[in-house]
């Protein structure tokens, strides 16, 4: 019975729940043992930013959620590897080591999973 | 077919809710099951009772409803989104000293494992806005 899930972020850490919603799915799906994979796509790939400031908005701090990761042994994680250049972002800015993708691996990589949801 | 749907747009902002009740009943009708239909982020709202269309347009928790107590389906509200957004059955509006509630019949409110159940349990899930 054992799936392949894929849950892709798009969404900026702050302006919507939409990404804190989907680091909470991936966290409750990881404690199933099933075979879980996060990829970060557009704006997404900001989630991932080291040392983010959320108090000035009020907000919890979303990066402290995705530190949560290799707790709950989610290692596979995905990183849109163009969105992070458009956006100068390096990957040693990045608080969670993952895999960088060009768009073509994006495509191989989505075909790879039995269910693929979008945050 | 044994299929689940989690929906994420607003009733009324966002068409989704609506899309997913006509997919529902239409897959429901070439004799697939709905195993469960999960609301996640704003779409919670659909089990506010208090939500009052005007009369010439779908009352989106009643139709919800109706489907549900008709084919059986399972509809879970997140209870966490659900609590934010103030969509609160007797159980939660006692636990937290609030003096109404307002689930619509039919709907529950449960965690997020009940969307990762519905996802290993059915052969496809689809999913609707936000």
């Amino acid at each position: 019975m054992s799936k392949r899930i894929l849950i892709i972020c798009r969404q900026p850490p702050y302006g919507s729940s939409l990404a804190r919603e989907g680091i909470d799915l991936a966290l409750a799906t990881s404690v199933f043992d099933q075979d879980l994979a996060v990829l970060f796509l557009d704006d997404g790939v900001l989630q991932l930013l080291k040392n983010q400031q959320s108090s000035a908005l009020n907000m919890k701090n979303h990066g402290n959620a995705l530190s949560a990761f290799p707790l709950y042994d989610l290692n596979d994680i995905y990183i849109d590897q163009q969105a992070l250049s458009i956006r100068g972002v390096t990957a040693k800015d990045l608080l969670l080591e993952g895999n960088l993708l060009s768009t073509t691996q994006i495509t191989a990589l989505i075909n790879q999973y039995d269910m693929v949801l979008n945050f | 077919m044994k299929i689940s749907l989690l929906i994420l747009g607003s009733p009324y902002s966002s068409q989704s809710v609506q899309t997913a009740l006509r997919f529902a009943t239409a897959a429901i009708q070439q004799d697939h099951q709905i195993y469960r239909v999960f609301f996640y982020h704003d779409a919670v709202n659909s089990g506010n009772q208090l939500i009052t269309a005007p009369q010439d347009e779908q009352q989106l928790p009643n139709a919800w409803s109706a489907l549900a107590r008709q084919y059986n389906i399972d509809l879970v509200l997140c209870i966490a989104s659900a609590l934010k957004h103030g969509v609160l059955d007797t159980t939660e509006a006692h636990r937290y000293e609030k003096n109404a509630s307002n689930l619509q019949d039919n709907f529950n409110l449960s965690g997020l494992g009940q969307w990762v159940d519905a996802m290993l349990m059915s052969d496809r899930i689809v999913s609707f806005g936000p």
